[in-house]
C-alpha cells in the first residue's frame, strides 16, 4: 500500500505493508534510525516520535495511521549543526549515558516544551513516565529539561 | 497481505463491519499492536482511530454524558465536562500509562479489550454507564454489566462497533477512584477500585456502587457489599462490613504482579476508606 506523510518537513511516499509499525519503516526503509526500539511495547518510550506534535510510541503505531500525517523524529530536532536547547541541555548536563533513551526523551520533552514552558520538575517527571532510563538515574534528565526550558529561543536566550 | 480500511465515516465503516465480520477492529492500536506481528495476521483492518463519528464528549438532550469510543485519553482528559461531571474518570484516566499512551489510547479500546484489568472499566461499572452498540442494521443500548459475559468476552456481535459510552449524570453524587499498582504509569494495576453513592439529606447512604478490578476474570459490582451500605450512615463498624462483605465476596488471584491475600485485603480496605469518606462528603 502507498502511504504519504511528512516526515521532518519533507513530504515521504513508502510502499508497504499498511500494519508496519512506523518504528520499523522509519528506521529501515526511510534509514531514519535515530528512533530506537527499546521493548516493541510501549512501555519505555525510546521509540518515541512526534505525530502531528504529539509524542506517541511510534512502535506502537501502523504505518497506515500516518497517512497525511506529519511525523517528527529525534533527527527533525536540531537545525543543521545546531541542537534543539532540549538536546544542548542533553549534554551540558550529562542527561545521557548509554544514548538508548536519548532519542526518545529528547523528542518528548521538546514536545513538553513546546507545550508547557512554566512546567514544575514534578510536572516534567509525570510527563516523562513514558520514557524510561536505566543508566543516569533521571535526576541530570529532569536538570537538563528543566535548564532548557529557560533557554527556549522565543525566551530570547 | 493484511488489508487496510480507514472509512471516512460511521456509516462507512458499519458497512465495512458487516461485509468483513472477521476483520480486526483497530482504534489506537496501543493494544492491538503489542505483539501484532508474533500473531496471526488478520485478513483485514478496519481503522477507526479519529474517526469524527466516534470522537468526542458531549451532553446529550437527555442529560447524560456521551463519550464516542474512539475518543483518546488527552482529549477525555481535556474535557471540561468530564472534568465537572466525571471526576472518577478523570482521576482513572490521569493515570493510565503515559502520554504517550494517554495520546492515541481510546475509552472504545479499553471497553474492546475488556481485560480484567482495564482501568475505565469499574469505572463504567460504578457510574452506570450504557454502552450505544452500533451495527449497520440496527442500534442497540446496553447496560455495561450486561457487556461483561466472561474473560475478555463481551456481548458484543462481530458485525458491531462500540459507539459510545454514556453516563448518567446524578447531581450530587460522590465519585471515587483509586488504583493500586507498582508505580503510577506504564504499571498494570495490582487492585483498581471505583465506587460511587448519594446521601440523603441525614447522610444516609443512597444507591451505592462498589467496583473493582484485577480481582475476578472480568471487572465486577460487589452486589454484597452495596447492600451491607443501602440506607446506612458511614461509620467505622459499617466501613468494616463493607469491608469483609468485599473480602468474602471475591476471589482473586495470585500471579506475577500480585497475591491473591494482597489483592483481598488491598480491595477491602480501598472500599473500608471510601465509606469513611462518605462521612465528610457533602450532604444532599
Ligand atoms: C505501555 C502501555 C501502557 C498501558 N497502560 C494502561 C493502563 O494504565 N490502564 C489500562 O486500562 N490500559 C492500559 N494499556 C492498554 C491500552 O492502552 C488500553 O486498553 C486502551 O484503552 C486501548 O485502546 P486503543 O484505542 O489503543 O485500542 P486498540 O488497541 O486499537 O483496540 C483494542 C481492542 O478493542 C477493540 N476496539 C477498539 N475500538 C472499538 C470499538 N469502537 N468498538 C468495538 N471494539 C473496539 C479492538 O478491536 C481491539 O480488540 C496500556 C497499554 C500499553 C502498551
Ligand atoms: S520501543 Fe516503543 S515504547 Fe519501547
Ligand atoms: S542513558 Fe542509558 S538508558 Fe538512558
Amino acid at each position: 500500500m502507498k502511504i504519504a506523510f511528512e516526515v521532518n518537513g519533507t513530504a515521504r511516499e513508502v510502499d508497504v505493508a499498511p500494519m508496519r509499525r512506523l518504528l520499523d519503516v522509519l528506521r529501515e526503509d526511510l534509514h531514519l534510525t535515530g528512533s530506537k526500539e527499546g521493548c516493541g511495547e510501549g512501555e519505555c518510550g525510546a521509540c518515541t516520535v512526534l505525530l502531528d506534535g504529539v509524542a506517541v510510541n511510534s512502535c506502537l503505531v501502523p504505518v497506515a495511521q500516518v497517512a497525511g500525517h506529519a511525523v517528527r523524529t529525534v533527527e527533525g530536532l536540531a537545525s543543521g549543526d545546531m541542537l534543539n536547547a532540549v538536546q544542548q541541555a542533553l549534554v551540558t548536563h550529562g542527561g545521557t549515558q548509554c544514548g538508548i533513551c536519548t532519542p526518545g526523551i529528547a523528542v518528548c520533552a521538546s514536545a513538553i516544551l513546546e507545550r508547557e514552558p512554566d512546567a514544575s520538575r514534578g510536572r516534567l517527571r509525570e510527563l516523562l513516565a513514558g520514557n524510561l532510563c536505566r543508566c543516569t538515574g533521571y535526576q541530570r534528565i529532569i536538570d537538563a529539561v528543566a535548564d532548557a526550558a529557560t533557554r527556549l529561543p522565543e525566551r530570547g536566550r | 497481505m493484511t488489508d487496510y480500511l480507514r472509512p471516512d465515516s460511521l456509516e462507512d465503516a458499519l458497512r465495512a463491519r458487516d461485509e468483513h465480520p472477521d476483520w480486526l477492529l483497530l482504534a489506537g492500536g496501543t493494544d492491538v499492536m503489542v505483539g501484532f506481528a508474533e500473531k496471526p495476521a488478520p485478513s483485514g483492518v478496519i481503522d477507526v482511530f479519529g474517526l469524527p463519528g466516534l470522537c468526542g464528549v458531549s451532553r446529550e438532550p437527555d442529560g447524560t454524558i456521551r463519550i464516542g469510543a474512539a475518543t483518546t485519553y488527552a482529549d477525555i482528559l481535556r474535557s471540561p465536562i468530564v472534568q465537572s461531571d466525571l471526576p472518577a474518570l478523570a482521576a482513572c484516566v490521569r493515570e493510565i500509562g503515559a502520554v504517550q499512551i494517554q495520546a492515541r489510547g481510546t475509552l472504545g479500546g479499553n471497553v474492546g479489550t475488556s481485560s480484567p484489568v482495564g482501568d475505565t472499566l469499574p469505572v463504567l461499572l460504578a457510574l452506570d454507564a450504557r454502552l450505544e452498540l452500533a451495527s449497520a442494521r440496527a442500534r442497540r443500548e446496553m447496560a455495561y454489566p450486561d457487556f461483561l459475559v466472561g474473560y475478555r468476552k463481551t456481548a458484543l456481535a462481530p458485525t458491531e462497533i462500540v459507539a459510545a459510552v454514556r453516563f448518567p449524570v446524578v447531581p450530587g453524587r460522590v465519585q471515587h477512584w483509586r488504583k493500586v499498582g507498582t508505580r503510577k504509569a506504564q504499571a498494570i494495576s495490582k487492585v483498581m477500585f471505583a465506587g460511587s453513592a448519594s446521601l440523603s439529606p441525614e447522610g444516609k447512604i443512597l444507591s451505592p456502587r462498589i467496583a473493582l478490578g484485577a480481582v475476578a476474570d472480568r471487572p465486577i459490582r460487589v452486589l454484597a457489599a452495596e447492600s451491607v451500605l443501602e440506607g446506612q450512615s458511614p461509620s467505622e463498624p459499617l466501613a468494616d462490613r463493607a469491608r469483609d462483605a468485599v473480602i468474602s465476596a471475591i476471589r482473586p488471584i495470585t500471579d506475577v504482579r500480585s497475591t491473591a491475600e494482597y489483592r483481598s485485603t488491598v480491595a477491602g480496605n480501598l472500599v473500608r476508606r471510601f465509606v469513611l469518606g462518605l462521612g465528610d462528603a457533602p450532604k444532599a
